[in-house]
């Protein structure tokens, strides 16, 4: 008896997706409903909202600030988490602070910042990053307390400067914790912008969805959120794990 | 131009420690060291042989500038230590792994030339693995690159921290024939800290035995005899009147 060849992990995956867009179609049908459209009813709308420019402009909006604000919340959070890795005093002062904006909900922090900021982009874009902020700090903070002394004293035998030690030595360590904040954290901040748009800006894919909602529009509603999640899995596929595989190229080699 | 080239090559390394006193895991202070008066003359490989535990470690890191919490002073060629250049081998290799060979070694030597830096891999024998990552190389080959580290920034003081610790016999013995081959080509100054009196009569110029903690200077022994001239009676005969001298006190 000859074996069979093994199938590859990708033929499940598509097989997942497909069975997934049939059962759609067939609950689309049989409900023959405004409120279940069709996958052929939502690629349609995408496709209109494509060649009018309505999408890729307030997808261009939202993008802009998940960017923003994810530049912000890594540095900061990075910063952070790494002085209070290092230093116990620092760690002392900072950890209730830490929690407590750990257990504020996002859209008490939302609320706030546009009633005491106004309703506008760097309000929008901070309340989005201080959301994020104490979850990277947390994360890096972990990684920090584990930096291998050995290579601290290198640096210093060396005589690295502050940046090189920060860039050669410190950053390379933390790089997987690093890479963890940054992965949950793309996918809470574009979460969070969402919000952050429908509840006080004027354009973004929050904003056309709260708009959309007013009108019932589910085919709108289902046709901005699957192509904001793909275009969410490209910048993952294309952008993340590709950096991810450079930056650990080394553990790949070594093992 | 660094102090050895200010001072001449001959300049001692002077380590003068009246304490060391360090808070304990259970928060008692332990004096580490007490009354350490060392002479270290330029050019030569001295020895700090003791027991484990007794601070030799300890006076290594002060020597290094990696401790500045003591009483005393430490200089080379008559220059506060903080301004030598060192080159350190660890215990461990202590390489960047997600650096190469090549890279974790112009991270102590940016400016070295590639045919500087070729010679060096050559010497240590691990010219084929420039382009490895440390967690490619067996523990004797990254120690080797730890080395070639060391001194590729042409250090006015070389520190070796039980640099063959945790090797099997035959890769520690190559790893000291490499050592004893650059110390007598580079003529750099040398403090090597070992337990082992064998490494010390294979390597040193110079062999200090410590007490045991707080650690003191028990003996001091001078070597004349050239590394390649010292044969297996000569270390014998050398361990034995050692011995006999840390006795006697």
């Amino acid at each position: 008896m000859s074996k069979s060849a093994p199938t590859s992990p990708l033929i499940y995956q598509l097989l997942s997706i497909v069975g997934g867009l049939a059962i759609w179609f067939v609950a689309a049908k049989l409900t023959a409903s405004p409120l279940l459209p069709g996958p052929v009813q939502v690629v349609g709308f995408i496709r209109e909202a494509m060649i009018s420019g309505e999408m890729p402009y307030h997808m261009a909006m939202t993008l802009g600030r998940v960017a923003a604000s994810f530049v912000i919340a890594m540095a900061l959070g990075l910063a952070i988490g790494l002085a209070m890795g290092q230093s116990q005093l620092t760690d002392r002062i900072g950890d209730p602070w830490l929690i407590f904006f750990l257990n504020t909900p996002a859209l008490v922090i939302i609320i706030m910042a546009y009633v005491w900021f106004g309703l506008t982009e760097a309000a929008a874009i901070g309340a989005v990053a201080l959301n994020k902020i104490p979850n990277v700090a947390v994360t890096v903070r972990e990684g920090a307390r584990t930096l291998d002394p050995h290579l601290d004293d290198l640096a210093r035998i060396y005589r690295l400067s502050k940046i090189e030690r920060l860039r050669q030595v410190v950053l390379p360590q933390l790089q997987p914790f690093f890479a963890a904040a940054a992965r949950s954290g793309i996918s809470l901040i574009w979460k969070i912008v969402l919000v952050v748009e429908l509840l006080g800006r004027s354009n973004g894919v929050g904003f056309q969805l709260y708009l959309y909602f007013q009108l019932f529009d589910v085919t709108a509603i289902l046709g901005y959120t699957l192509v904001f999640v793909a275009l969410m899995i490209a910048i993952e596929v294309f952008m993340v794990q590709p950096y991810e595989r450079y930056a650990t190229r080394w553990r790949i080699r070594s093992a | 131009m660094n102090v050895m080239q200010r001072a001449g090559a001959s300049a001692p390394l002077e380590i003068r420690i009246s304490d060391k006193t360090y808070a304990g895991a259970d928060g008692n202070a332990v004096q580490a060291v007490k009354g350490l008066d060392l002479s270290c003359p330029g050019q030569t490989c001295t020895a700090l042989v003791g027991p484990s535990g007794c601070g030799k470690t300890t006076i290594l890191r002060i020597v290094a500038g990696l401790d500045a919490k003591f009483s005393g002073e430490v200089t080379l060629a008559d220059a506060p230590i903080e301004e030598a250049r060192i080159g350190f081998i660890f215990q461990e290799p202590t390489l960047l792994p997600w650096r190469t060979v090549e890279d974790n070694i112009r991270l102590a030597a940016p400016d070295l030339s590639a045919r500087a830096l070729a010679s060096l891999l050559d010497q240590a024998e691990i010219a084929d693995k420039a382009s490895r990552f440390p967690g490619e190389l067996s523990l004797g080959l990254a120690r080797r690159v730890s080395i070639v580290r060391a001194i590729a920034a042409k250090p006015d003081l070389l520190l070796l921290d039980e640099p063959f610790v945790s090797l099997d016999e035959a890769t520690a013995k190559t790893l000291r024939m490499l050592v004893a081959r650059i110390l007598d080509d580079h003529a750099v100054t040398a403090l090597l800290v070992t337990h082992d009196l064998r490494e010390a009569v294979e390597l040193a110029d110079q062999i200090v035995t410590l007490t045991a903690r707080p650690a003191r200077a028990k003996s001091v022994r001078q070597i004349s005899t050239p590394r390649a001239k010292r044969t297996a009676a000569f270390r014998k005969k050398l361990l034995g009147q050692i011995d006999r001298d840390a006795k006697s006190r």
